[in-house]
């Protein structure tokens, strides 16, 4: 089974990843690599990544998610977070990264917030 | 019975991130720590063989991570080493100044130090780059 697994759905113009499993060195940060370049590469500039069922992130996710974030920016779009376990916030708040993205526990929420 | 010592020889590709905090994990567990404790060791041993893998052995399986696990009065205490060109803990920016933020690596040492009680680099006598980590009981 692969490390990382992810699902797309699609909300109006915002691209939601339901992602699960692990974002960690080799193949779970290169999958969600992967996916945000395509999804940039079709112009999906509005993404949403649910981390509900992420189970464990190392330092090199936690790269990948900055990474994911500035590509995204950087193509004038805009990638937030949702449903983070205690542990990724753990992770986000000693990276201090917390101020960094926008997060959110409700999709609702989280899918109002691009417009 | 639990062991009071063991070690382990990696060789330098990423599959070995695994393979350490497998062990580590098994070792701390039959060493009586909780899960908290568990999980920490697991983080800090994922993160400092990551580094000595791809930062100090730069992926050259020739070379060798070695470990060291010991259930001491302490805690629980590991080693780990590489054999790569080494470098000063000190001159490795701190990865939560503002200008750092956005950076893509850099954070495995902040991770080491936030999950575990001591964590020391030294550069080894005999080469290659030399951690120490003790988690209290």
């Amino acid at each position: 089974m692969a490390e990382l697994n992810i699902t797309e759905r699609q909300a109006g113009d915002i691209t939601i990843l339901d992602m699960s499993g692990k974002v960690t060195i080799g193949e779970g940060s290169i999958a969600l690599r992967t996916t945000i370049r395509r999804l940039l590469g079709e112009g999906k500039k509005n993404i949403l990544l649910n981390l509900g069922s992420v189970g464990y992130v190392d330092s090199s996710g936690i790269g990948e998610l900055v990474s994911s974030f500035t590509a995204v920016n950087k193509e004038s779009g805009s990638l937030k977070l949702l449903n983070l376990t205690q542990k990724i916030q753990d992770l986000l708040a000693i990276t201090k990264l917390l101020t960094v993205f926008d997060v959110y526990d409700s999709e609702s929420e989280a899918l109002s917030s691009y417009s | 019975m639990s062991k009071e010592k063991s070690e382990l020889s990696l060789s330098s590709r990423l599959e070995s991130v695994e393979e350490a905090a497998f062990e580590a994990e098994k070792f701390a567990r039959q060493s009586g720590f909780d899960d908290d404790a568990l999980n920490a060791i697991d983080m800090a041993v994922r993160e400092s063989v990551a580094n000595a893998v791809k930062h100090g052995n730069l992926l050259d399986e020739t070379k060798r991570v070695e470990l060291t696990f010991e259930n001491t009065s302490n805690g629980f205490e590991i080693t780990i080493r590489d054999f790569g060109k080494g470098f000063a803990v000190e001159d490795v920016p701190d990865p939560t100044n503002p200008e750092n933020l956005l950076k893509a690596n850099g954070r495995g040492i902040l991770f080491m130090r936030a999950f575990m009680d001591e964590a020391e680099w030294s550069n080894h006598a005999e080469g290659g780059m030399l951690v120490k980590m003790l988690k209290r009981r």
